[in-house]
């Protein structure tokens, strides 16, 4: 997928002096750089992960399309633009805060069809309720245990120290799913039964068998990375809060690159704002891998293992 | 690239990780970033905007390697506000101003911002508008900013056909009919700095001409990478890449009565 031609763009003035000739075509190439367009390379290029093709998304939704498969096609053909190999969807076309068992299946669904449209590509992580414990475990046996899914999403209907969590949290362990919790640390106040990156610090003590995931990092990052840096089976998820700058480097130095995982929150966030967080931190080849790709696929690697799908 | 959206000097809450010149000016041209329009950090808090403004004039001439273009602050709810302007425009040959008005206190209603404004018309100077600086929903408690109130705008644009007015950081905002009638009411302009969503600047082109979005970043708040990518996440024809990219920037800048 490249960069349209226009002729418009092209026709620089053959009667312009050299200097300016020169001066507009460097400026040309520069914004062709930019866009991805081929042309001679300036420099080495700064995003060689997007290039390979070799990225993996932890966090994205259904949206933009009339279907899941609409949707999901979509948001592929950019993720293909900024070299995401593999994404993970969870929740259906429309969201609800506190859905009904009947609710959630039906977000499922969408994301199973999703996962049905593009399978080496898309992971499922399937939406539950806490509040109805039995339904969500059977659930989590429906997509996980005897479906194509690989971990679960919680959302903002319990607040995630809540004892009503334990059973689902146990279950999931058993099946090496790990689990991805959104949080947020507001200025003001939560939305009621949103958590904070501290209600999951408090359940990652008590499950520490459990792959717990701090989505947005609380988006207040400065809080959230201090609050999981004991509870050491908590990865943070980059997205979904704006490009900040120093988000990444103060990751790293307070957790360590492992348990830092590149996510972007698409179609609401672009995939670029959220690579930016990973490209501005001038980190080392190694670590940054490990972000883009490597943690993703080790937090993945043993249920997909568990149900024989290869990497 | 012509990036109208950099701040220097340090931002208020945290340190960042290019808030010293010189390692801005290198990140901007490892991304290949010609000219930058640079306002101040400083601009928000201080009182002293001469002050402000002059240390922008000095940090832009001895590190910019030709590459900073300063913007310079004015407070119209300052004493003497009026001679600040005159001082960015006459002494420093700015291009332009940066206004901060829900930092500074006043709504687009008030006359002094009215006063202000035709100042800048008449002067030929771009002025440069911040919408917001950070997330509303997890600002320091005791530094919360709400955003500024943009309805009074299109009447505003209307009524001044000579104001070349940029919006910065509006677009997580202003958006949909808000946006179209903003633009559709004169020369404004918008930076993609918080443009969000998959493909999102091509989203952007179906509400607003590609000859009023301009490439900024808001760096170093922001990565200056997160706007370059989103150029290239969007699907855009050469012409609109080079003018949203530059071409815009330098139009606007040439155009100044």
């Amino acid at each position: 997928m490249g960069l349209e031609d226009s002729p418009r763009a092209m026709s620089l003035g053959d009667s312009l002096p050299r200097r300016e000739l020169l001066s507009r075509f460097s400026r040309a190439a520069a914004a062709m750089a930019l866009c991805g367009a081929s042309g001679p390379p300036a420099q080495a290029d700064p995003f060689p992960e997007i290039a390979k093709g070799e990225i993996w998304d932890l966090h994205g939704h259904l949206g933009g399309g009339r279907t899941p498969e609409e949707s999901i096609t979509r948001s592929l053909k950019y993720a293909d633009r900024m070299g995401i190999r593999r994404v993970v969807v969870s929740m259906g076309m429309s969201f609800s805060y506190d859905p009904s068992p009947e609710e959630f299946r039906r977000q499922n669904d969408d994301v199973l069809r999703a996962v049905r449209q593009a399978p080496d590509r898309v992971f499922g992580f399937v939406y539950l309720n806490p509040k109805h414990v039995a339904e969500s475990l059977k659930e989590l046996d429906r997509c996980v245990r005897d479906g194509p899914m690989v971990g679960v999403k919680l959302w903002v209907a319990v607040h995630c120290n809540d004892r009503r969590l334990d059973p689902i949290v146990r279950r999931a362990a058993e099946l090496k799913a790990p689990i991805f919790q959104h949080t947020y640390w507001r200025t003001g106040e939560n939305l009621p039964g949103e958590s904070t990156p501290a209600d999951l610090a408090d359940l990652a003590r008590r499950h520490p068998n459990a792959a717990l995931i701090c989505g947005h990092t609380g988006n207040d990052w400065e809080r959230g990375i201090r609050a999981i840096r004991a509870t050491k089976n908590v990865s943070i998820d980059l997205s979904g809060c704006d490009p900040t700058a120093g988000m990444v480097e103060m990751a790293v130095r307070e957790l360590g690159p492992e348990r830092v995982i590149y996510g972007s929150d698409f179609p609401g966030r672009s995939f670029a704002s959220q690579l930016a967080k990973v490209y501005s931190a001038d980190l080392p080849d190694a670590p940054r891998r490990l972000i883009l790709a490597e943690n993703a696929r080790r937090l993945l690697r043993p249920i997909l293992a568990a149900k024989g799908i290869r990497i | 690239m012509i990036d109208v959206n950099v701040s220097l000097s340090r931002w208020p809450l945290r340190r960042l990780p290019c808030d010293e010149t010189p390692r801005l000016v290198e990140r901007l041209k490892r991304h290949g970033v010609t000219q930058a329009w640079a306002g101040s950090f400083d601009g928000l808090l201080h009182r002293d905007i001469g002050g402000v403004n002059a240390r922008l004039a000095d940090e832009c001439r001895r590190h910019g390697e030709g590459r900073l273009v300063p913007f310079g602050s004015v407070n119209p709810m300052l004493p003497d506000w009026a001679e600040d302007l005159r001082r960015c425009h006459e002494q420093y040959c700015m291009p332009g101003i940066r206004l901060h008005p829900n930092y500074h206190g006043y709504a687009l209603t008030h006359p002094a911002f009215l006063e202000l404004l035709a100042g800048a018309e008449k002067r030929g100077l771009v002025v440069e508008l911040v919408v917001r600086m950070d997330d509303i929903r997890v600002q320091h408690p005791l530094m919360r900013v709400a955003d500024v109130d943009t309805k009074p705008l299109p009447e505003l644009i209307a009524r001044r056909r000579n104001l070349r007015l940029v919006l910065l950081n509006a677009l997580a905002t202003i958006r949909g009919a808000e946006l179209k009638r903003i633009a559709a009411a004169g020369r404004v302009y918008f930076d993609i700095s918080m443009q969000e969503a998959v493909a999102g600047v091509a989203e952007l082109l179906r509400l607003v001409p590609a000859e009023r979005i301009l490439f900024g970043s808001h760096f170093p708040l922001f990565d200056l990478e997160s706007a370059a990518l989103k150029m290239r996440e969007s699907e855009l024809t050469v012409a609109e890449a080079q003018a949203i990219g530059h071409g815009n920037a330098e139009r606007l800048l040439a155009d100044r009565t």
